[in-house]
């Protein structure tokens, strides 16, 4: 029942996904499916926040190491859930658009999640360019061509690239650094993104099949789990 | 905590407040909720600076801008998945009482019994937060496992391995109208026939050598070790264009903040 259940609905959902490809009455059971996973998922968002819920009020109620931040996690949990699920502050009735101007929902969408989330993001620019000081010395070849590739990838997408290179004539043009930056991404970098491309997809097959074979289990997790 | 903290804790929350009133007064006279829309951009500007001062060392504003962010974004994911799936796509398929009550367009069908079936594992998954019963969520799971599994299998075969290795193989010679011709109008403009035909190349080999890198069966020696040294150069600058690619888009998010700060917030048309 443990293991063995899981690996049966694996084996069969994964065995009949693949032959609804070649069967066409069993074309649209692709579509349903991927509908049944998405609702799964939304469970599945359930349970993180539920999750979430436990460990900080489990943090709270042991008063752990910074339990005060916690109270903030649960008020803005609730906060957003009640506008959200509930449609609390929401202008019309039930069937208004969740994401209604004006509405509480959309408001903290725009005046928190955004904000937030756009400056953690904006903030990896900092990390990412100290990381990369650090690293890229060009001490050999390969770093050299890394380095250089970087360089005119960037200043390609600046001002700065058409004010250093803008002279150069017509007949040279591949030279001037916008455009080198997008020959660049056209087909070198494409070149790249190709073999990696295809190596992914060979990795996910084998992968897909092994899963499906019930070879690879490690996301059952342990046995008395 | 700290009297040095707290102190400056405070300090921050009155220059905030300060901020909250002069905005309000700016937005006096322009919008209808001048108080509210003070509010809400110091709020904002309060949490980006918040999220920024992690660049001095992690703080108390940090963590509580951190701490904020959890919450609100798990909450969001689920008002979100709820309306958009199970409003949207379930009850629909489900009850014609319940797309009444949510006033969604019911959908008869004669298979629609079938959607119970996520419902019931979706029920089980939940089961993962009990202690005991926990491994029931496994089937659940496996469900997820295999309708990935399954439909990854034919859409990377499809479109990561069929599609891409068809379309490597392009033309060589492009517009090939002699070697005269060919010879007599070369140049280095981005548009032209030598360019073009350049980067079809670069593609076609780019491609090759790049995959005999990856191929670890065979020693990478002789003329089958020079195609794998070109091979890590094609990587080498996928990698570094790759990198440009991303540094860039997190500058123009960068960009996009400090903007908002020194325009919306403090009103500097710079």
């Amino acid at each position: 029942m443990k293991r063995g259940v899981p690996l049966i609905i694996t084996f069969v959902v994964g065995t009949v996904l693949i032959f609804s490809v070649f069967i066409p009455p069993m074309e649209n059971l692709g579509e349903n499916f991927t509908l049944f996973f998405d609702i799964i998922a939304v469970f599945a968002f359930f349970l993180g926040g539920g999750n979430l819920l436990r460990v900080h009020l489990t943090k709270l109620t042991r008063r752990k190491r910074d339990w005060e931040y916690s109270i903030v996690t649960i008020v803005g949990f609730f906060f957003m859930l009640a506008c959200g699920l509930f449609k609390i502050g929401n202008p019309g009735d039930i069937s208004a658009s969740l994401t209604a101007e004006g509405s509480w929902f959309q408001t903290i969408y725009d005046n928190v999640f955004v904000p937030l989330g756009s400056t953690m993001y904006a903030l990896l620019a900092f990390f990412v360019a100290s990381a990369s000081y650090r690293a890229f010395r060009a001490k050999n070849r390969e770093a050299t061509i890394l380095l250089i590739a970087a360089f005119i990838i960037l200043l390609g997408r600046t001002p700065l690239g058409t004010f250093v290179t803008g002279w150069i004539p017509d007949s040279f043009s591949v030279l001037q650094i916008p455009n080198l930056a997008i020959w660049i991404m056209n087909s070198p970098n494409l070149a790249g993104q190709r073999a990696i491309m295809i190596g992914i997809g060979l990795g996910v097959v084998s992968m897909s099949l092994r899963l499906i074979l019930g070879i690879e289990r490690t996301y059952l997790g342990g046995e008395d789990k | 905590m700290k009297r040095t903290t707290l102190i400056l804790m405070a300090l921050v929350v009155i220059f905030f407040a300060l901020s909250w009133i002069f905005k309000a007064m700016a937005f006096k006279g322009v919008e209808e909720h001048y108080i509210l829309q003070g509010f809400l951009v110091t709020l904002a500007a309060f949490l980006t600076l918040s999220i920024m001062s992690f660049l001095y060392k992690d703080n108390p504003f940090y963590k509580f801008a951190e701490h904020l962010f959890v919450g609100i974004s798990a909450a969001f994911w689920m008002s979100m998945g709820f309306w958009s799936t199970i409003v949207g796509n379930l009850f629909p398929r489900l009850s014609e009482g319940m797309s009444n009550f949510f006033k969604v367009h019911y959908i008869p069908g004669d298979y629609n019994f079938f959607f119970y079936v996520p419902v019931i594992l979706g029920i089980l998954l939940l089961m993962r937060l009990s202690r005991n019963y926990g491994w029931i969520s496994r089937w659940s799971l496996a469900f997820i496992v295999g309708t990935t599994a399954g439909l990854n299998f034919i859409r990377y075969l499809r479109s990561d391995f069929i599609n891409q290795v068809s379309s490597t193989f392009v033309p060589l010679l492009v517009d090939w109208q002699g070697i005269g011709h060919f010879f007599s109008s070369l140049n280095l403009s981005a548009s032209g026939q030598f360019i073009m035909m350049l980067a079809n190349w670069v593609i076609f080999l780019g491609v090759m050598c790049g995959i005999i890198y990856f191929f670890f069966s065979k020693e990478h020696t002789g003329l089958f070790g020079r195609a794998s040294r070109v091979g890590i150069w094609i990587l080498m600058i996928t990698f570094g264009a790759s990198f440009g690619y991303t540094v860039m888009g997190r500058i123009s998010l960068l960009v996009g903040r400090i903007t908002f700060l020194f325009r919306d917030w403090l009103g500097l048309n710079i």
